[in-house]
Parts: structure tokens; sequence; C-alpha cells
């Protein structure tokens, strides 16, 4: 057997949409093997047909040398095939147990099952509590629920969805340890990514899609990741470099900060210090669940802070809702997308509307000029190459980058006074990462004070000038990032455990 | 124990028992994500078609059936429109409703001034006999006993199987049910026909055991109270017995203050289960909001697109 899967001439459209046209390639057997592409370039719709939840129009199909037309992805598992989704397959109010019983097919809930659980989570390294319920459980300890109940199939190729989107840094290398094991065992890995340091790192074989069509198959480990970003987006990547860098006037700062969560599971903010000024872009970096979602709330308006604590320009806003503080200037985009960042069944330009200051140049004493609406919702999809139809698109149906673009698109048009943005590029492909990464270093340098909150090291060591560490609700210090910033910032992190 | 006292918890028992079956049925409903206000229409057919049929049969066990046919007619409406057309839950519910209380008054135009034979309790030779035991315990109709039986069944089907599982799991998030592969649409239709039978038995209790007679809009209400009780119950099947006894017990105590002599004029005490319907729902949020948000299935009343 030369090829555990092989695809022939698969097609796939919707309507005038050619969501795959023409693929032709072959996985071989106990390897790992990436499939690259930008946000919509057609990985999502070839993995689905392989694993059954879509046909294809045209194309065949063999698996281990055999015909292989799956109409249901029961079809695909019972042939060995095993799906970790992007966005997990989960039931929240279900446990860990009752959630993995449910992707197998033929096992009661009276067998030994949480046994096996316990036993496999040992033997790759995923540790998770069977008894305990999804809904409780961190976004890296869901997908290691994800992946044992996959395991628990003993499938013969495990197709990963983006897995790592969401992980610390820390959990990928875990998660890696654990596919690479997996490797060993015989078991073929198709990895869907756009991350490509982290396809260099692990995949033996990459195969890059673009606008539907594949481009090229090749090994990853002889290319860089600059020729494979730029395979992948059809042209080449800015330089990014922060020229004039000149800061001005303290525009927003945060004093002694401190404020005891309401959430059950949440974070106590402990005596926050941070000061963003013009023309500069400021970094909190670390690990999710170290008080960045407490703090975003505060600094958004969606919960309300004490008194003297939060200064924008000379003003206390602690107290303003997130309407009166963009009124003022003041932009956000945060980490949720969908319930946070935009209203899920509303068309775009609507959404668009939505985070305007009352008084705007969309509205006319207070009706809505939908000409204007319309203009500057379509300069952002074209400026930030949102993949969508139109703006009449509702939100939740733009894959999870694409409207990242347009969500961060969207307050970058407004020359925001400040900018807060919470993990900017998270889901985002290496092309739109680099162009949404340039535009925030224009609007710096037009004057603009900007505040990121990312767990990806790399982006802030890009971008900002300034960079705090957040750990279990403390906020380091700022490190210089001029004068030998990275030694200490690795200090920092590492001092700072995971509380995962 | 008197007598009176005997009157009364057998007076609650008989009350609460349409309650119990009507919203053991939509509890199921709930639990796979489909929200079906239908319930008042469903009891109301069966109770009209119950009547109907133990009147020409004279036999309670075809008239039982026929009643839970009709009342899973009725639903198969319903699941048509929800499951296949789309059509959304809340209006469809409604819907139901009303064309159920219609059909029913239609129905029952030929049969107002006629009464049919009660389903009779059970008579259990030696233990019937026995004192106050006899009566509280082994002292009740059948019907009685297949609803406690249904309530224990629906608990052991929906924590205990495999199936039941997959329901919850579908009431939880369809789209991931979907994406492993689970038949949606197939769980929600059956269990919006077990509402719909289970519905109609409740119906049928009201008019060939509680009153055996038609009277137009017999149900008043309950159906409605029987979705307000799977709330109060927090979709767990045992807890369903608790409110249907609590609220049995209010329109029992209506007709016993009476008795007592306590001049309370009869219209405040028949507001008394609606009010209490909404004090109820009312302080179950107030009193614990993240565990009713526990329980709730996450899907409940969305419609389901089977495309993506």
């Amino acid at each position: 057997m030369k090829y555990q899967l092989e695809l022939q001439n698969i097609c796939k459209s919707y309507g005038s949409l050619k969501a795959n046209e023409d693929i032709t390639l072959g996985i071989k057997p106990a390897s790992i093997h990436a499939l690259l592409g930008e946000n919509g370039a057609g990985k999502s719709t070839l993995v689905k047909i392989i694993y059954g939840s879509l046909q294809s129009n045209s194309g065949t199909m063999k698996w281990c040398d055999q015909d292989y037309k799956p109409n249901s992805p029961f079809e695909a598992r019972e042939k060995g095939l095993a799906m970790v989704f992007q966005h997990f397959s989960l039931f929240e109010s279900l446990t860990v147990a009752e959630n993995i019983i449910l992707g197998l097919d033929g096992v009661g809930l009276d067998s030994d099952y949480i046994e096996q659980i316990t036993k496999y989570s040992k033997q790759y390294g995923l540790n998770v509590n069977a008894q305990q319920v999804v809904g409780d459980l961190s976004v890296g300890a869901r997908q290691r629920v994800e992946i044992i109940r996959c395991l628990m199939q003993e499938p013969k190729l495990l197709i990963m969805d983006e897995p790592t989107s969401v992980l610390t840094p820390q959990e990928v290398s875990d998660l890696f340890i654990t596919l690479r094991k997996l490797a060993e065992n015989g078991c073929t890995i198709l990895y869907i990514s756009h991350k490509l340091e982290e396809v260099r790192q692990i995949c033996h074989q990459a195969t890059i899609l673009r606008g539907g069509k594949l481009i090229q198959n090749c090994n990853p480990q002889e290319h860089s990741k600059r020729e494979l970003a730029e395979m992948m987006i059809g042209k080449k990547l800015i330089n990014l470099a922060r020229s004039n860098i000149k800061i001005g006037e303290d525009v927003f700062s945060i004093n002694n900060l401190s404020k005891k969560s309401e959430e059950m599971f949440g974070v106590d903010l402990h005596d926050i210090c941070l000061t963003v000024k013009e023309g500069s872009i400021v970094g909190i970096a670390g690990v999710a669940g170290n008080g960045q979602d407490e703090l975003m709330h505060l600094l958004i308006g969606e919960k309300k802070s004490p008194e003297g604590v939060l200064i924008f320009k000379g003003k206390d806003i602690g107290k303003l809702n997130s309407h009166q503080r963009r009124q003022l200037s003041m932009f956000f985009t945060p980490e949720e997308r969908l319930g946070h960042g935009a209203v899920a069944d509303m068309k775009l330009d609507e959404n668009m509307l939505l985070s305007r200051p009352q008084k705007s140049e969309m509205t006319n004493y207070g009706v809505i000029n939908w000409q204007q609406v319309e203009m500057l919702t379509q300069r952002v999809i074209t400026d930030f190459d949102v993949q969508t139809q139109s703006s009449k698109m509702l939100a939740q149906s733009l894959s999870g980058g694409n409207l990242q673009k347009f969500m961060v698109g969207r307050e970058l048009i407004q020359n925001p006074d400040l900018l807060i943005v919470a993990q900017p590029t998270w889901g985002v492909d290496a092309g739109s990462e680099n162009h949404i990464h340039q535009s925030l270093i224009t609007l710096a340098e037009q004057g603009s004070a900007i505040l990121i909150i990312s767990q990806d090291l790399d982006e802030v060591l890009t971008l900002c000038e300034q960079v705090h560490v957040i750990t279990a609700g403390k906020l380091s210090p700022a490190v210089d990032m001029q004068d030998n910033g990275l030694e200490k910032l690795s200090q920092l992190m590492v001092g700072g455990k995971s509380n995962d | 124990m008197d007598e009176l006292a005997i009157q009364i918890i057998l007076g609650i028992s008989v009350a609460s028992v349409p309650l119990i079956f009507a919203a053991i049925g939509e509890l199921v409903v709930e639990r796979s994500g489909v929200l079906n206000l239908g319930v008042e229409g469903m009891m109301i057919m069966g109770a009209i078609i119950g009547l109907v049929v133990q009147y020409h049969t004279g036999s309670g066990l075809l008239s039982v059936i026929a009643a839970m046919a009709a009342g899973m007619l009725m639903a198969s409406i319903f699941a048509f429109l929800t499951q296949l057309f789309l059509t959304n839950h809340v209006a469809t519910g409604l819907a139901l409703t009303l064309f159920g209380l219609g059909v029913a008054a239609f129905i029952g135009k030929n049969y107002s001034d006629i009464t049919v034979t009660r389903i009779s309790a059970l008579h259990i030779p030696w233990f019937s006999d026995l004192p106050v035991i006899g009566s509280l315990v082994f002292g009740y109709d059948p019907l009685f006993y297949l609803a406690i039986l249904m309530v224990f069944l629906v608990w052991w089907f929906l924590f205990k199987t495999k199936r039941g599982l997959i329901l919850r799991a579908i009431g939880d998030n369809h789209d991931a049910a979907h994406a492993i592969g689970h038949q949606v649409i197939r769980y929600r239709v059956l269990a919006i026909l077990f509402g719909g039978g289970m519905a109609g038995i409740g119906g049928a209790y009201l008019s060939l055991v509680q009153v055996p007679m038609w009277v137009e809009g017999m149900s008043a209400g309950r159906g409605w109270i029987a979705i307000a009780l799977v709330v109060f119950a927090s979709w767990q099947p045992f807890k369903v017995i608790v409110g249907a006894l609590i609220f049995g017990g209010i329109s029992i105590l209506q007709l016993h203050a009476q008795a007592f002599g306590v001049y309370i004029p009869a219209q405040y005490l028949s507001m008394l289960p609606y009010l209490m319907t909404i004090i109820v729902l009312v302080s179950l949020r107030i009193g614990s909001k993240s565990n009713t948000n526990r329980t709730m299935p996450n899907c409940l009343g969305k419609v389901f697109h089977s495309t993506s």
C-alpha cells in the first residue's frame, strides 16, 4: 500500500463558488501530512468530503487501495477515520465520559469506558478528568477530550482541523508529543493549519491549497516559513518594521486596578498599573486564563471599574459604558468574536454600524445613512481582504479568521485615539496576519495608542515597544523591548505558570 | 387518619396525573431541543377523542389508546412543520394549541350532554382492602400507576441508555451531534411524537377519570402548567412528580377551601394555579440563576438546518 488515502480530481462547488477544484493527492501511511492554506482556501471543504459530512460533485477517493465514498461520518468512522473539529463538537452540559461515548459507535453506557479513557489519557499524556462537566473545562482541556474521543476508535487516519489555534504554547508542545507518538504507532495524521512554524516542526509532507486549487506538494522542512507563506497567499509578504516611532503624551493609564472576579472560576486582578502613550504599542503577554478576560471586560466597559483607576486623556472613564467610551475615541476588539465582537445573526453592515458611536458619519439625526454604511463596510471588506459574498452576509456565516479580519478592520478605520485589541490575529492566516500587523503599525505611526493583549509571543515581539506579562491576575512592570527585552521577558514568562 | 385527609390526598393525586403525563412528555421533547407549546391543544384532543371512543365502545383501554393516537397525530403536524419545513417552534406550537382547542370544540358539539363510564380504580384483592394504605397506595385507577411508571421509564431512558444520552446531546448542541453523525431530526421527531402521545393520555385522564363527560375547554390551561412544570422540574424527570403534586394540591385546595367555609371569591381561587406558576418560575430564576441554566437544553427552541 503506497497511500493510506488517495484523492483523485475532487471537485466541489457551492453555486458559482468553486470550493475545491480538481484536487489530487496521496497521503502516506503513518505520516503527518499538512494541508496548508489561507482561510477560505478550501481546506475545510476537502476535509469534510474525506470525512463524509459532505459529498464531492466529482472525483474519486481510495482508502487502502480500495474505492472509498463515504455518505456519512458513520461510514468514514467504520473505515478507521477520525476527526478533531476546529469548532469543537462537544456537549457542554454533559460530562467528559458522556461526550466521549457519544462519538463511539457500539459503546453503551455500561461498558468500562472510564477505565479506557484513563488508559488513553495516560498513554498519550492527555490529562482529563472523565467525570467533569465539559462546560467547566478550559479550551485546551476540551481539545484533549476531543482527541481522546478520536483515539478510542483506534483510527488509522486522524484528521485535525486547526488544532492549535486555541492552545497555549505549552499545550501545543504537549500536543505535538502526542501526535508524534501516534504517528510512530502507525496512525496517519492529516494536519490542517495555517501556522507555518508548526507545520515545519511536525509534518513530513505538506499540500498547499489556494482558492480551492492545489498549488504544490512539498516537504515543509525544506522550505522556509516565508516561502511557505508566500506559496500559500500567492504574493510576497510585506516586511514589517516600525520605522519612525514617535512617542507622545500619555493617552491611557490604569492605576492600581484591583478587582475580585464575580465568576466562579474567574481570576482576581491585583494592583494592575500600565500606561499607553501616543504613538506607542504596548503588549500584554501571558498564557490565557491569567486574568486577560477579566481585564478586558473592565477595559471595554462591560463591567464598571472603581473610581480614579482608568484614566483616558485625563478623564476618569471607569464608570462609562462601552458606548460612551467609544464616543471618546476609545475602540476595542474583544477576543470572543461572536457575542462580544459581533452579533452573530446580523449582517456585516449592521455589525459595522453597531460599533459606531452615537454621533457618526453613518447617521443623520439618528436616521441611518445606508449608503455611507455600505461604503465603509465595503472599504473594510476590500482593505482587509474579508472573504465574503457581500456586506449583507450574516456575521456567523463567515469563517473565524475572516470575521476577525472584519472586526479588526472595522475598528482600525475609525482612527481611534486608543485601540485595545485582544488576540488580534487569532485564527487568521499568514497573509492576513501580516496585513493586520502592518495596519496596526501604520495606526501607531499616525499617533494612535494601541494596547494588545495576546497569547502569541511572536506577535507581541514583532509589534510592541513595551511588553507586560500577566500571571494569575498580576501584571509585571513594563519591559522595554529595545534593550535586551526578550531575555527579561522569557524570565517573566517562565516565572509565571499556567493555572490550567 | 380521618376520612377527609384521605379524600384530600386522593384528590391531589388524581389532580396531578394529567400534569405528570403532559409534563413528562414535554420534558423529553425539550430535552431533545424542541419547544412544543402545543401541549394544551394535544391534551384537549386526547380528552375529546378518548371520550368519543369510550362512548361508542365502552372500552377504557381502547379509548386511552385512541387518545394517545390523537395526541400523536397532533404532534406529527408539529413535527412535520418544525422539523421538515423548519418553521419557528413557538409560533407553530401556539398554532397547534389554538387548532386543537377549535377542533375539539367542534367534535365535542355532539357529545355535550352525555356522560361516559369512568375508568374505575383498580381493585387488587387483599391489598386494596387494607385500611388507609389500601386506598392511598393501592386504590387508584391504572393510569395513575402508568404515569408514575412513565416518569421512571423516562428517567431510565434519558440517563441510563445510550439513546437517551444521544437525545440529551442533541438538545445540548445539535450541530455537534450532527457532525458526529447522529440523526438529529429522527430523534426529535420521535421525541415530539412521544410528547404528543403522553399529552393525549393526560387529556384522556381529564375526560375519562376526573370528570367523565365533555366540557368545552376542559383542559383549562393544564397544558400550559405542564410546560411550566418542565421548567420547574429543571428538566429532571422525578421533580416533575413533585411539581405536579404541588400544582395538583393547589387546585384541590381551591375546592376544599370553600367546603371549610373560607370565604374567598371562587375566581381568586381559580387564579391560584396560574399565579403559582408565575411565582414559581420567577423565584426559580432568582433563586439559582446558574443552576437553571446548566440543566436547560442549550438548543431549546432553535431551528436545526442540516446543511452545514
